[in-house]
Formats: C-alpha cells, sequence, structure tokens
C-alpha cells in the first residue's frame, strides 16, 4: 500500500488535493480535500439582501450566473415576486449561455487534452488527437476559444458582461432588450449552431438529440469515420480506452431542474436512483464530521447551517462540509440532469453501465443539442416593448431559498433575512455534492467512491485514469467551499 | 527564443473569473494576442497540461533560475488567515501556504501583475471585517503594503502592477502583456494605484449610453428603465477609473448597457461602500458621491438647471424600459 497526495491539478477551476491509497496498482482509497477556503457564507452577514445579488456571483467566475440566478431566486421567493414573462425568457437565455459556454470550455480545454498525452501514443486515434487536443498548441484550442467568445455576445446583449453582472434581478432582468439586440441574439445562436453542427458533432443537432439507446450512439457512430468530428472522435477514444468502466459513480443522481417556465422546467427537478422520486428540499444536511468547521454531530438543514471554519479538528481533512440527501451521497451534473428527465439515450447508456466517465462526458455534449434549439426558441419569444422586470418590497423577516442548475449540477441558497438585513446565508455548490468528503458514518463522497478502483502507478505523477474521473465531473472548487 | 516573454499564472484566493475572462478576449482572441506579444505561458491553470509535481517542478525553475521568469501574474487574493498561518489556503501537492509561493516567487519575476480588484486591493473577501485575513499584493484596499512590502520592485524595477476590476477586461491584460514586451510600461505609466494607465486614464462615465439622460438628470428609479443610473441606482460610472463604456464587453456590453449601475470594482474598497451596492447615498437630496473633479456648487447649479431644461422626451423615457417617445424626425434636414 503506498500513498499519493494528487495535486495541483489544471484545467478545473480553482485547488484540488487528492489523497490516494494505492495496493496492486488501483486506487483503494481516496480522500478529496479542497484546499481553500474565502468565507463568501460570514460576509454575507449583516448586509443588506440585495447585496446578495454583488457578492454571490463572486464567489465562482466560471459559475457567476448561476450563483446569481439563485440568489435572485431566493430573494425574489422572500418578496413574493412572480417574473413577465420577458424576465423568464431572459433568465433563462443568460442560464442557458453560462451553461453551455461551460460545457463548451470543459470538452475543448479542460477534458479533452488528456488524450493528447504520450502515454497514448500507440493508440490508433493518437496522432490525430493530439494534433486536434493538445493544450495551447492543438487546432481545437486555437479553433474554441473564438468560437467562445463569439457564443459570449448573448452576455454582452443579455447581461452587459460575463462573469459577474447585476442584471439577474429579482423580478427578473435589468436589463429591456431592443427589436435590434433581438434579432443580433438569433444572428449568435446561428453561428454557434454552426460551429457545433460542422466541428463537434458533424451532423444537426437534432439528429444528436434523437439518439435514443447505446445501439443507435455506435450506429451513428459506425457510420462515419472516427476524424469525422470530435464527438465522434471522442466516442472512438471513449470505446477504445472504455472509460464506461472508468470512474463508476453511487448511482444516486439528484437535479433541482433548470429552465422553468410558470408551469414547469424544461429539464425537471427530482432524483434518479433507478427510478424517478420527487425532490424533497427538507431532505437536504450537511454533515461537517470530516470539515474543518464548527459543528455538530449531526448533519443541519442549510436553512439552519453554520459556517465558522476551526484551523485543526481531528479527522477533518477539508474545508468541503458533507451535503446528503435523506443521509445519502448524491452525485449531480448532466448526467444526472438527463437521468431525472428521462432522455431515453442517457437512460440506456447508464442502465447498460452506470454512471461513469463516458456516460458523463455524452450527457454533457446531448445538452448542447437539447438546449441551443430551445434557446432560439426564447429569444424569437421575446417581446421588447413589454415588461422584463417587476419589483417588490424586502420584507424585514423573511426565510426563503433558491435551487437552480449551473452546468455541472445543483446549486442551492437558503437566505434568512432578520431585521431587514441578511442573518445568515448558506450556499451548497455542484461540487459540495459531488466532491464532499466522508460523512458521520464514514461513507466517501461521489468523487472518493469514484475513484475506488481506478488503474494508478505509484510515484509522484497523478495517475492518468484519476485525471479523467476527476475531470469528468467538471468540478468547479472556488464554488465547493466559498 | 531570446525575446520570449515567459509567463507563470497563479490563482490564489480568488473565483477564477479574471481567468475566465481572459478567454473572452476577442478581436484578436488570447493566442493570437499572445503571439503578438512573443508571449508564453509557462504554465496556466486553466490552459496548460501539466499537473501535480510537474507543476511543481515548473515553480522550482523559476526560483531557481534555470527558467527565466519574465511575468508573474497573481489571481486572487492573498488569504493570510487563520492567524497569519496562510492555512485558509494551502497550495494543494505541496504542503505550503499559497501566500509562501507567490511571495518567493515575487522575488525573481522580471514584472510582477496582480491580475484583478482581489490581487491588487484585496477585494471583496475584504469585506464585513476581513475573516479570513485577506490583502493584496501590494495594498490593502488603498493603503501600501500588502504580502509585499510597499517598497517591493519586481526585478525590472516596477511596483506591481495593478490590472484592477472584477473581473478586469481581457484586453486590459492582453495590452499590459503586449506593452511590456515592447519596454514601453515603465513607471510613468501607471496610476498612482499601479494601475495602467492606458485603461485607467478615462472614467467609466466616458461613452456611457445613458449621457443624455446624465446630461438632463433624467433618472431611473427602478431597474430596467433606460434614465440615468447615478442618481438613485448606486452607479459610480462617473468616480471610477476605467474605459468600460469605451472598449465594450462581450462584444457590445458594459455594466450601464446591461441595465445596472457601476460598482467601482477597478477601485480599492469597492466591496464595502458604505451603502446598499444598488443604492446611490444622498445627503440632502444630493449624491455623496460626486463626479470626480467637478466641484460640488457647480455641480447642483449644472444638475438644477439641467433638470429644469429636460425635454419630455427624455423625462418620460427615462422612467420606461423602452423608448416610449422616439426624438423627433425633422420636417427639414438635419444641420
Amino acid at each position: 500500500m503506498s500513498r499519493v497526495i494528487a495535486g495541483p491539478f489544471s484545467r478545473v477551476e480553482g485547488d484540488l488535493e487528492i489523497s490516494l491509497e494505492i495496493a496492486e496498482e488501483r486506487v483503494v482509497s481516496a480522500e478529496v480535500n479542497s484546499p481553500m477556503y474565502r468565507g463568501f457564507e460570514q460576509i454575507m452577514q449583516g448586509r443588506d439582501p440585495m447585496d446578495a445579488l454583488v457578492i454571490a456571483p463572486r464567489i465562482c467566475g466560471i459559475c457567476s450566473v448561476a450563483q446569481s440566478t439563485a440568489a435572485a431566486t431566493a430573494l425574489g421567493s422572500a418578496m413574493g415576486l412572480h417574473l413577465p414573462a420577458n424576465g423568464r425568457l431572459t433568465q433563462n437565455l443568460t442560464m442557458a449561455c453560462e451553461n453551455l459556454a461551460d460545457h463548451f470550455t470543459h470538452f475543448y480545454l479542460y477534458f479533452m487534452p488528456d488524450f493528447a498525452r504520450e502515454v497514448y501514443s500507440e493508440r490508433s486515434w493518437f496522432v490525430q488527437t493530439q494534433a486536434r487536443f493538445k493544450s495551447v498548441t492543438g487546432t481545437a484550442a486555437r479553433q474554441s476559444l473564438p468560437a467562445r467568445a463569439d457564443f459570449l455576445h448573448l452576455m454582452g446583449y443579455l447581461a452587459g458582461k460575463w462573469p459577474h453582472t447585476l442584471a439577474i434581478q429579482p423580478g427578473g432582468s435589468a436589463k429591456s432588450l431592443e427589436m435590434a439586440e433581438k434579432a443580433r441574439m438569433l444572428a449568435v445562436l446561428q453561428q454557434f449552431r454552426n460551429f457545433l453542427e460542422q466541428t463537434l458533432f458533424g451532423d444537426k443537432l437534432e439528429a444528436i438529440a434523437a439518439l435514443d439507446s447505446e445501439d443507435s450512439l455506435l450506429a451513428w457512430k459506425e457510420q462515419r469515420p472516427a476524424t469525422a468530428s470530435d464527438f465522434r472522435l471522442f466516442l472512438e477514444i471513449a470505446y477504445d480506452l472504455q472509460l464506461h468502466q472508468l470512474g463508476r459513480s453511487a448511482g444516486r443522481y439528484l437535479s433541482y431542474g433548470s429552465y422553468p417556465d410558470e408551469a414547469s422546467h424544461l429539464f425537471r427537478p427530482g432524483v434518479w436512483v433507478g427510478e424517478f422520486q420527487p425532490l424533497i428540499p427538507g431532505d437536504i444536511a450537511e454533515d461537517v464530521s470530516h470539515s474543518r468547521m464548527e459543528g455538530p454531530y449531526t448533519a443541519l438543514p442549510p436553512a439552519l447551517g453554520i459556517t465558522v471554519p476551526v484551523e485543526d479538528k481531528s479527522g477533518a481533512y477539508s474545508w468541503c462540509k458533507a451535503p446528503r440527501l435523506a443521509g445519502q451521497v448524491m452525485e449531480t451534473g448532466a448526467l444526472a440532469r438527463q437521468l431525472v428527465q428521462g432522455h431515453p439515450l442517457i437512460r440506456d447508456l447508464t442502465a447498460r453501465h452506470g454512471g461513469n466517465v463516458q456516460n458523463r462526458i455524452i450527457a454533457r455534449l446531448l445538452e448542447f443539442a437539447l438546449v441551443l434549439p430551445v434557446m432560439e426558441n426564447w429569444v424569437k419569444a421575446l417581446r421588447p416593448g413589454l415588461a422584463f422586470c417587476v419589483h417588490g418590497k424586502m420584507p424585514e423577516e423573511a426565510r426563503s431559498f433558491g435551487l437552480v442548475e449551473a452546468a455541472r449540477g445543483s446549486l442551492g441558497h437558503w437566505l434568512h433575512v432578520h431585521n431587514g438585513r441578511i442573518y445568515n446565508y448558506q450556499i451548497i455548490a455542484p461540487t459540495t455534492w459531488n466532491f464532499s468528503p466522508r460523512d458521520t458514518t464514514n461513507t466517501p463522497g461521489a468523487l472518493e467512491q469514484a475513484l475506488v478502483g481506478a488503474p494508478a502507478l505509484p510515484g509522484k505523477d497523478i495517475p492518468l485514469a484519476v485525471q479523467h474521473i476527476v475531470r469528468s465531473f467538471d468540478p468547479c472548487m472556488v464554488c465547493t467551499v466559498h | 527564443m531570446a525575446d520570449e516573454l515567459t509567463i507563470l499564472w497563479l490563482q490564489s484566493a480568488g473565483c477564477g473569473g479574471c481567468s475566465i475572462s481572459l478567454l473572452n478576449a476577442e478581436a484578436p482572441d488570447l493566442h493570437v494576442a499572445l503571439q503578438s506579444a512573443g508571449a508564453r505561458f509557462l504554465w496556466h491553470p486553466s490552459l496548460n497540461m501539466e499537473s501535480g509535481a510537474e507543476v511543481l517542478e515548473i515553480f522550482q525553475g523559476c526560483l531557481t533560475g534555470e527558467t527565466r521568469l519574465d511575468v508573474l501574474c497573481v489571481e486572487g487574493s492573498i488569504l493570510r488567515g487563520p492567524h497569519d498561518s496562510g492555512k485558509f489556503h494551502i497550495l494543494s501537492g505541496s504542503g505550503k501556504p499559497m501566500m509562501h509561493w507567490v511571495e518567493q516567487l515575487a522575488r525573481v519575476a522580471r514584472y510582477t501583475l496582480a491580475i484583478g480588484n482581489c490581487t491588487a486591493f484585496g477585494g471583496i473577501n475584504l469585506s464585513q471585517g476581513n475573516p479570513t485575513g485577506v490583502c493584496g499584493l501590494q495594498y490593502e484596499r488603498d493603503q501600501p503594503g500588502g504580502l509585499l512590502s510597499s517598497d517591493y520592485r519586481s526585478r525590472a524595477g516596477l511596483p506591481v502592477i495593478n490590472i484592477s476590476g472584477c473581473p478586469p477586461h481581457p484586453n486590459w491584460v492582453t495590452e499590459t502583456l503586449i506593452l511590456l514586451s515592447l519596454g514601453e510600461l515603465g513607471a510613468e505609466q501607471l496610476d498612482a494605484l499601479g494601475r495602467p494607465r492606458h485603461y485607467s486614464d478615462h472614467l467609466v462615465h466616458h461613452g456611457c449610453p445613458r449621457n443624455e439622460y446624465y446630461e438632463f438628470k433624467a433618472s431611473a428609479e427602478k431597474y430596467s428603465e433606460l434614465g440615468c443610473l447615478m442618481e438613485n441606482m448606486g452607479c459610480k460610472g462617473t468616480q471610477a477609473h476605467a474605459d468600460c463604456n469605451m472598449r465594450l464587453w462581450n462584444g457590445e456590453g458594459s455594466c450601464a448597457r446591461g441595465g445596472f449601475g457601476c460598482i467601482g470594482c477597478t477601485e480599492p474598497g469597492f466591496e464595502d461602500p458604505g451603502h446598499p451596492f444598488m443604492q446611490t447615498p444622498k445627503l440632502a437630496g444630493i449624491p455623496i458621491g460626486l463626479p470626480t473633479d467637478m466641484p460640488k456648487a457647480w455641480f447642483v447649479a449644472l444638475a438644477s438647471l439641467s433638470k429644469s431644461a429636460t425635454p419630455k422626451r427624455v423625462r418620460e423615457n427615462a422612467h420606461s424600459d423602452h423608448v416610449i417617445l422616439p426624438p423627433m424626425v425633422k420636417k427639414a434636414r438635419i444641420k
């Protein structure tokens, strides 16, 4: 048995350290440490409630709109506001733009470059993969940044700038869009669709969205050469390296639901445990038994959560708390969203192979095909001239919460207003779920479980399988602890 | 390559948003802008392959002088807590506080750049009593002296270059790198707070699309209204140093264009304005924060005069979320 302290990891948001126990060239145990604490929940206290709109997005540069939207939802709920149609459309468009831009950054800049490492030089796909995906010098690195920047022009229109906007308000949007902007946003979406169809998929988005089983995916794969598109090349790599056997998750999935309208969500909220179950937010609690945090032995619901860091605590190895749903470890992200929603391709892949590196990536890419066409419809539904925002008054006393889906999973804010000021503000981010430490029952978190069994050689380098598994979750460490 | 500019980018206690903003660079994109500066990342956490021991070897190479470090970019404030131990951020895999690595690497860098308000002045986590003991690289708010002393100079003889902003515009960073590569960014090109004057010699107000509403003090009272955001909505654009409304963000955006006021994110202490961010503090009905360089008596006199001269069109549109009265179409040709 040998121990490896793995870190720092490039191409994840923020700092991450993992302590690995390795025996017989396999990981037998992992402890995931979020090594940075910044105190956001502490600096919220005592402020004017609306200041949360300035503070919360600054938790995270890559999910800042998700943080804004969770804060605005909690504030709007406390104020009893109902968004006008334009306000709902604008918030959904802004969230969708961030989520797809994050998926894009993850695939091209963070995840794929690992397959361009020399260790894979004997594989049939290596030459093409290295030319395409090598960090900095690969053609994908060069092509993807301008495509990403062009797509983010949507943020210029919707949010003024990204990251860190104040456009998302409890009652809708501070930005009232004009006809000219509606027209230009449609053109920006067309440009991004062209990139996705020509370069990422090599097929129509509607054709990708219609894949409904692993058999249909394999048939699609066989119809074109490995270099036909970036997705096709990924499938070549994934099936060759058997990425479906890597990073198996515990099989319990959580989604708060994304892109709400008056009656429902584009992707519904819920839990998937081999069957659909409704989400009960009251079942969420955070355990601090292995966190460098003061707190009771029993887990606390976030509405009553406490955040007081402690320098030294026996058995604690992370600043991250351990959120649990009815005491259970949950995985969250695009895979969870599509399992809960019931997309047939993702349900079939997961029924056959469970949650794993390959399925997390496919679910994420599938969301381009599912969401972009809906964004086009949302832009068309905008009605400049009608209201984008409603207004209200913050009560002196209030308790509320805001639940949203960031690109990388379920994000919740819990707000307590007392005497007109923020009395308590608690945040559980997607990677808090996925990269949580152990809990009181000594049950490891989702990544800690997914790493067990990964091929690993002892030594100073971080085992590559560990890197694939870590990045398959698209972690955001700055959100994790905040 | 002798004239290559090597860059090492560290993420300290920040949100990663400065890097995410840097990736938004366009016209030209980041890679082309770096190419024009002859610049190459030794390591950037979002862009480069290396992880784990490979990264620490790069740091070590810079510290021993084996690798020349031209530009050290630090993103995020310095976490000194708890009790000056730096344990709120141990750089993973190294067992040492991040503040140790920043301090050591700053000694060998030709230029040290503080990327973002957190790194320059302490930023958002400095608020509400500073529970984690954060500071900037060479400032704590507007007070000289942070992790590095006020007399720190990088090997090229410059203080820390503060590319402040939350986040900074990507081109503030790329232009700084290009000017450094040309040898045209000397001490005289930095303002009194160490910010590059190529963006800080302007005010956010310059080029504001709401200028006509400002001229006539036709002010918005609620979000999504078109009027000026200074009088009621907390906008500090007439005081904050930056060219945000001249060069624009994400194509055609800016805070004012996004419908919300400037919170002065390029300025030290923006995190604790002493009033709710989205409300303008006033004394006897007059905003406390007057436009930079404007004498108060003249501001009051002009505001009062312009309010009485406000055209009906401007007054009514200011309180609407869309143009309800378009400018008159003149019967004769415009002159």
